[in-house]
């Protein structure tokens, strides 16, 4: 059975694969033009001030061509930018360009960069576009080239280098000879430790001060190249305010569990491969700015998360990963489809600007794009036609928040989650709580947020609607769980309910708050799990009954419980209690009794942790333990613990160095809701 | 608002210092130090080291508080404000790292660090056999930085880390031996009680927020203010009591967005506008939440309710106090410190620091003042009858804090915050009498013990003990099995005696004027909607009950039957660490008397008076009541009157041996139903866990089960479902995977005319 349906999984991607590939060759056809440039690309450098650069228009044809139409395309300057600022373009042509060009002619375009007042390192991408008429031919056609400039060769390729780190340890892993269990441990480690340090280097390159207004959609870091081109597929990678957490979170918490996983012993080779790959999966889903390629990074975070539940997993692994693989796929699928009909609605009616061409960054011209952020800045779905009968707005937006709601996950669609963290491995449980979910509520922000806000405005209530419910159902299901791992899932359940609440206000605390629980939670639930697994290595149960009076016996163990559990109960002082304050001070003035219901949660989640840690730490000690806790944590436990609770306590009392990361985005993000919503 | 109007703030002016929020910092470190090193170190260099480095931790933060006090004490009507680090900052939420010193926050850090650091000393002796010892000093340097945040905090979101704070702190202390369930199970319910108390503070203060944010339209809908500030200039000299800010040079701004700085809120609350052309005076933010309502109920009486209820948890007082007797499991220079002198004081102290929200709501001053005396009555008559010594403090502590909520209630500022003053010394000194008294029991407990942990507890009395059950013979804490210790301890006989006569309101000592002035200010205050005599029988009739189930405990310790033979050969004074520290404060519960000395006697208005008055705002109006002076005389001679009375009852039933014992026993046969509801607490415990607990777990469980079985069924068995539908289909469909070509073959070919045969039809 689990065969069958592993083989049917390679078939369908090789062959979807294959349809790609082909579609893209077939498409590469010339035109058969006479008009070709020098280069397809000029590149700027790091772009420091105003500096110019010349391109060479060839015409190698036997008939003269006229250029009719000469367009710059400056990605990333929004609407306002353009209009009201009246900003100098960053890119211009200053010599006039020919309206002829004779046969074997050459003719020279010069093109200028402008370097902007007080952005040195910010990097900038466009394009030139030439319409051109055949003499001989009637039907017009377009030569382009791209423009690029600012940032250093680092900065440019950073996320690739990201996302190839753990690539190149996975490829390493197929060298490592058999039986060679402890090497394949650090290759990895080497790996996810590499991206760890980029992702640090990231922390300390980024620019919190940039937003869109300020060109190149506020992105930094950006990778953007033309992919497949039959499809308009890009590989555009690039990071902002929104997903910067998302990435510091992801390398953090996979170079973690690559710590937690030296413990594995079986098929270790096969396990580290997995865990690298999920690493890319979540890397390129939270850095990918193209709609296909998000697309393509959330199926690879998918599959191999599935062969890590269904071989490294408990006694019940084949149905939880079964599970968790069918739930994950019902979300791709509606992903797919909303994937699809936004891209078919790109383009055309949609577009803001009409006198602005959709191309792809290298200036050619497109009917439709995944580019996120064009559809994100350019587009206007609500004028596009009725789907089945309904808004398209609002469908796109329900299809999206399902595949989303599923990876939150939103009640009732939580199920796949407590049984894959029961059975799942603890490196796994750590990843999947840590950074998976986070996905969710992330895809919600760049999509539904970004993409859809009218839909989004909306469904407002609704999303407040299911936070509310998620705080109390996970808590009031978290306090009845006998096992720790459950009860641990069902916390997440309640605390996924704040980031939905918070950003259901649509305020600027709302937001702020939503993305700072997600990141605290990121770190929390990796410690409470982590600690989970610590006390199962020992005693191979998780049964909260079974425990009690552990503090007696490992004190630094019960420390950091002790210290986890508080955090995530909220406490002042720790990383959990920012994000809360902010959702319950954004989300207030627009969902009072919401809000008020949802407090309650403060409540109960002290109870239901309390009461978990009190029977475990507390009371009287069974002696049967006695061979299981006469170590206390090790170097290694230690090691993945502390630098956790250390950033729990920094954010706790420090917010301030996550605020000010995610504040421009945020405040860029609210401008589509504008004087429409309530708040302070 | 005319744009010529002018504008006044009353409140200190602001003075910036830089090293203060070291006061904060040196706990904090202790608190490190000792958790994370202190097991080696004490392993390595015996107990003294951690101590040394405790102690030496909150000298260093006594004297910072010092430092601020004198600079207080010493310059023109100023408040301190000392930045360390900015927390948050997005659009109006500035949060900063900033401790606030004014007159109220500086009185209460002296009172934190300076019996802080006694009760540190008096621990090195109270704990020195325990294994933990360096686990106790670190838990009790982080309640005092906790603490220390709570008063010291410039803003509701710093107060509320502290607030939560000393409630961890709390918890851990109060579960210190947690090896018994119980207890650590006491330290759960505290937390969870006082979680209720937050979660109606936190509701308060988003109200509150919301109120501030903006203002209503015709529509009853919210508007977002402008960014606009107000600003305070000097105003005419005919607005002799509302320019004190403003007869400074320097201008503040009095900002119009909301925010968490409490100073900031005050100016808004007592900014008052004057037209320029009309003359008419205003308060446009008092306005704004005095005028809007939520669901019919004004918005300051919601916020204001909200406060309180909050304070309730934390200060135990009813509905919420139920979680403070059950404190009394952790040891007992912790009941003395967290449970008696600061932290449930908090409640008090942030009504006060408030002060100027809650004057706007007489209806919430109302409600505090009736609640506090009910309180006062309510756990005085349950502590006549307790025979645990700690519980009947626990009560006692209870029954003060609700005297204290009865003067912030009848707007006696001052008079609250002097007896939160003095009962902090008092009562400390009480707690660590009773201390010193289970200490020297402690031979009782070595009997049956015999675990060899760091568990060298105390049992918690049997909760559901009936009058007739004869005391445990190995529980320390009951009174029943003392008697005549006075002979064998006299420090700490003569010391309990000083803090009794403090409370029970003999006029020797500081408690009687505090709790004089709270009673006197309830009777003559003209504000809340009870006429003020009936607040003043009850406290009067709670005063009584102090008097005498303190005398009560103190005849039952010290006097009674004499020592018993195991008693005079195990019994013993404490040591001197201890001794010092009980004569220390039963010498302060006397000298703060000197700070309270009322106006009828001393013909001024009492130094703490003056003291708090720059920062509380008028509440009591004056009646005709409150200017008679006869009045007044006559109430203080009641007072010492009722308390004598007190005195002498318990003097009768319980100072000597037998024949007070059979007296005794008769009362008790003669109003049994009396004494079986009181000793059962009313029965309130048993009432909470019907409804709260029950109701709680049932809900619970029903969730969960809806969770295992409606959305198990749905979805899992939806997809099952599905799952074998397909299962089914693939099963048919496999018979046609023969494996045979030719039968594949066909397959093609028929399908092929087939879809030609479909394709000729439809185009």
């Amino acid at each position: 059975m689990m065969k069958a349906f592993v083989n049917t999984l390679f078939y369908g991607l090789s062959v979807a694969v294959i349809a790609v590939m082909g579609g893209s060759t077939a498409a590469a056809q010339s035109q058969g033009s006479q008009v070709v440039l020098s280069s397809g690309h000029v590149d700027f450098g790091q772009g420091q001030d105003t500096q110019s650069q010349s391109i060479k228009v060839i015409n190698n044809g036997d008939s003269s061509a006229k250029i009719v139409q000469v367009t710059i395309i400056e990605e990333g300057f929004n609407e306002r930018r353009r209009h009201n600022n009246k900003a100098t373009p960053v890119f211009s042509i200053t010599k006039n360009i020919p309206k002829t060009i004779n046969a074997g002619e050459t003719s020279d375009i010069v093109v200028q960069f402008s370097q902007p007042q007080g952005h040195s390192s910010q990097q900038f991408f466009g394009a030139v576009q030439l319409k051109i008429i055949d003499e001989d031919a009637s039907d017009p056609y377009f030569i382009s080239f791209g423009l690029q400039s600012g940032g250093s060769w680092f900065e440019r390729n950073i996320l690739v280098l990201m996302l190839l780190a753990p690539a190149i340890g996975l490829l390493l892993l197929f060298a490592v000879p058999k039986q060679r269990d402890v090497l394949c441990r650090y290759v990895t480690l080497g790996a996810s430790g590499l991206v760890f340090v980029l992702a640090i280097a990231l922390y300390a390159m980024f620019d919190p001060q940039l937003g869109v207004g300020q060109g190149n959609w506020g992105l930094q870091f950006v990778t953007h190249t033309s992919w497949i081109r039959a499809l308009n597929i890009e590989f555009f990678l690039g990071v902002d305010g929104l997903s910067i957490l998302m990435v510091l979170l992801t390398a953090f918490i996979s170079f973690i569990a690559c710590i937690s996983s030296w413990t594995i012993s079986k098929h270790i080779r096969g396990y580290m491969m997995m865990i690298l790959l999920v690493e890319i999966g979540m890397l390129g889903t939270f850095v990918a700015l193209d709609f296909f390629l998000f697309y393509v990074f959330w199926e690879i975070m998918l599959i191999p998360m599935f062969f890590l539940i269904a071989i490294w997993g408990g006694e019940k692994k084949e149905s939880a990963a079964i599970k968790f693989f069918l739930y994950g796929f019902i979300g791709s699928i509606l992903m797919l489809v909303s994937l699809v009909a936004l891209y078919f609605n790109s383009g055309g009616e949609s577009l803001l600007i009409a006198n602005q061409p959709l191309a792809l960054i290298d200036g050619t011209p497109v009917k439709h794009t995944f580019d996120l952020m064009k559809l994100t800045y350019l587009h206007d779905f609500t004028q596009s036609p009725m789907l089945l009968g309904v808004d398209f707005t609002y469908l796109v937006w329900i299809l999206l928040f399902g595949a989303f709601a599923i990876k939150v996950p939103i009640v009732p669609l939580h199920t796949w989650l407590p049984e894959a963290h029961v059975e799942a491995p603890t490196a796994v449980s750590v990843i999947l709580a840590g950074v998976l979910l986070k996905m969710g509520i992330y895809g919600m922000f760049r999509l539904n947020y970004s993409i859809l806000p009218d839909a989004t405005q909306d469904a407002a209530i609704f999303v407040a609607m299911f936070g509310v419910i998620n705080i109390l159902y996970g808590a009031f299901c978290a306090f009845k769980q006998t096992d720790l791992k459950k009860l641990i899932a069902y916390s997440s359940v309640s605390h996924m309910g704040f980031c939905l609440l918070g950003m259901a206000a649509l305020t600027n605390y709302g937001i702020t708050g939503s993305m700072m629980q997600l990141f605290s939670h990121g770190i929390i639930t990796a410690m409470l799990f982590l600690l989970v697994g610590v006390i199962y290595d020992r005693t191979h149960t998780r049964e909260i009954a079974a425990f009690g009076g552990f503090a007696t016996k490992m004190p630094w163990y019960a420390a950091f419980f002790g210290f986890a559990f508080m955090a995530s109960l909220g406490l002042p002082g720790l990383s959990g209690f920012v994000g809360e304050l902010l959702v319950f001070i954004g989300a207030f003035p627009v969902f009072r009794s919401f809000v008020i219901v949802a407090a309650l949660g403060v409540v109960l989640t002290a109870v239901y942790h309390l009461w978990a840690m009190q029977r475990v730490l507390f009371g009287a000690y069974d002696s049967k333990w006695d061979s299981a806790t006469r170590h206390d944590l090790d170097r290694r436990e230690t090691i993945m613990l502390l630098p956790l609770a250390v950033l729990v306590l920094l954010i706790g009392f420090y917010p301030i160095v996550t605020l000010d990361l995610i504040e421009h985005s945020i405040s860029d993000l609210l401008n589509f809701y504008n004087g429409t919503t309530s708040g302070f | 608002m005319s744009a010529d109007a002018l504008y006044t703030v009353a409140i200190p002016k602001l003075v910036e210092l830089d090293n203060l929020w070291l006061i904060v910092l040196f706990p904090f470190l202790g608190a490190v130090i000792n958790g994370l090193l202190g097991r080696q170190l004490q392993a390595k260099f015996g107990k003294s080291i951690i101590h040394y480095i405790a102690i030496g931790m909150m000298l260093c933060s006594f004297a910072v508080a010092i430092i601020a006090f004198a600079q207080i004490l010493t310059a023109d009507d100023i408040a301190i404000v000392s930045q360390a680090f900015p927390m948050i900052d997005i659009g109006w939420l500035s949060v900063n790292f900033a401790l606030y010193f004014d007159p109220l926050s500086v009185v209460l850090a002296l009172i934190i660090t300076g019996i802080g650091t006694l009760i540190h000393v008096y621990s090195t002796g109270y704990m020195k056999d325990d294994p933990a010892y360096w686990r106790f000093f670190c838990y009790l340097n982080l309640f005092i930085f906790s603490m220390l945040l709570l008063v010291l905090g410039d803003s509701f979101v710093l107060m509320f880390f502290g607030w939560e704070g000393v409630g961890l702190c709390s918890y851990l202390l109060i579960g210190f031996w947690y090896k018994d369930m119980k207890k650590a199970t006491a330290g759960f319910k505290a937390f969870v009680v006082n979680r209720i108390g937050d979660f109606a503070f936190i509701t308060g203060l988003f109200f509150l927020f919301w109120g501030l944010g903006g203002h209503w339209n015709q529509n009853n809908n919210y508007d977002v203010h402008s960014n606009r500030s107000y600003e305070a200039i000097p105003v005419a000299s005919d607005a002799t009591s509302v320019d004190r800010l403003t007869s400074q040079d320097n201008k503040e701004l009095v900002s119009q967005m909301p925010s968490v700085v409490f100073r900031d809120i005050e100016k808004q609350m007592t900014l008052s506008v004057r037209s320029a052309e009309t003359g008419a005076i205003q308060k446009p933010f008092a306005d704004a939440l005095t005028e809007q309502t939520v669901g019919g109920i004004p918005l300051v009486f919601l916020i204001c309710f909200l406060f309180f209820l909050g304070a309730c948890g934390k200060s135990a007082q009813i509905p919420l106090y139920v979680w403070l007797p059950d404190a009394m499991a952790g040891p007992t220079p912790v009941s003395a410190l967290i449970h008696a002198a600061t932290m449930v004081t908090a409640g008090i102290y942030m009504i006060v620091r408030l002060n100027f929200l809650f004057v706007l709501s007489p209806g919430v001053m109302t409600v505090i003042a009736l609640v506090g005396a009910c309180t006062a009555l309510f756990a005085a008559t349950i502590g006549m009858v307790q025979h645990d010594l700690k519980k009947v403090l626990a009560y006692s502590t209870i029954s003060q804090l609700g005297f204290m909520f009865l003067g912030v209630g009848v707007g006696a500022w001052w008079a609250a915050v002097f007896h939160l003053l003095t009962h902090a010394c008092f009562k400390a000194c009480l707690f660590l009498g009773a201390g010193s008294v289970i200490h020297s029991m402690g031979f009782l407990k070595s009997h049956d013990k015999s675990d060899d942990t760091e568990d060298n507890s105390i049992q918690t009395e049997p909760t559901h003990a009936s009058v007739e059950e004869k005391p445990s013979p190995t529980d320390p804490q009951d009174m029943r099995n003392m008697g005549g210790l006075g002979v064998i301890m006299s420090h700490t006989r003569r010391t309990y005696l000083i803090a009794c006569l403090a409370i029970a309101g003999f006029p020797v000592a500081a408690g009687f004027y505090s709790k004089d002035e709270i009673l006197w200010k309830a009777m003559s205050n003209g504000q809340t909607f009870i006429p003020g005599w009936i607040l003043w029988s009850i406290g009067f009739v709670a005063a009584g009950c102090t008097s005498f189930y303190m005398f009560r405990s103190y005849y039952m310790v010290f006097y009674g039957a004499p020592p018993s033979e195991q008693c005079q050969k195990h019994a013993h004074e404490s040591p001197r660490s201890m001794i010092h520290v009980l004569w220390v404060l039963a010498g302060a519960s006397i000298v703060t008397a000197v700070l309270g000395l009322p106006h009828l006697i001393t013909g001024v208005d009492a130094i703490f008076a003056q003291w708090l008055a720059p920062m509380t705002a008028p509440f009591v109006s004056t009646t005709g009541v409150a200017s008679a002076a006869w009045l007044e005389g006559i109430l203080i001679v009641a007072s010492i009157g009722i308390a004598v009375i007190g005195w002498l009852i318990a003097k009768h039933f319980y100072h000597s041996t037998h024949a007070s014992m059979e007296k005794r026993q008769q009362w008790y046969q003669q109003f049994r139903l009396v004494h079986h509801t009181l000793y059962n607490k009313y029965w309130i415990d048993e009432l909470y866990q019907m409804t709260w607990v029950r109701g709680f777990k049932s809900l619970s469980h029903g969730v969960a089960t809806v969770d295992k079985f409606v959305v198990g069924l749905v979805i899992n068995g939806g997809s099952k479902k599905l799952g074998q539908a397909f299962h089914k289909f693939a099963q048919v469909l496999r018979l046609h995977q023969t494996g045979y070509v030719n039968n594949y073959a066909y397959g093609i070919a028929i399908g092929t005319v087939v879809l030609v045969l479909v394709a000729q039809a439809w185009f």
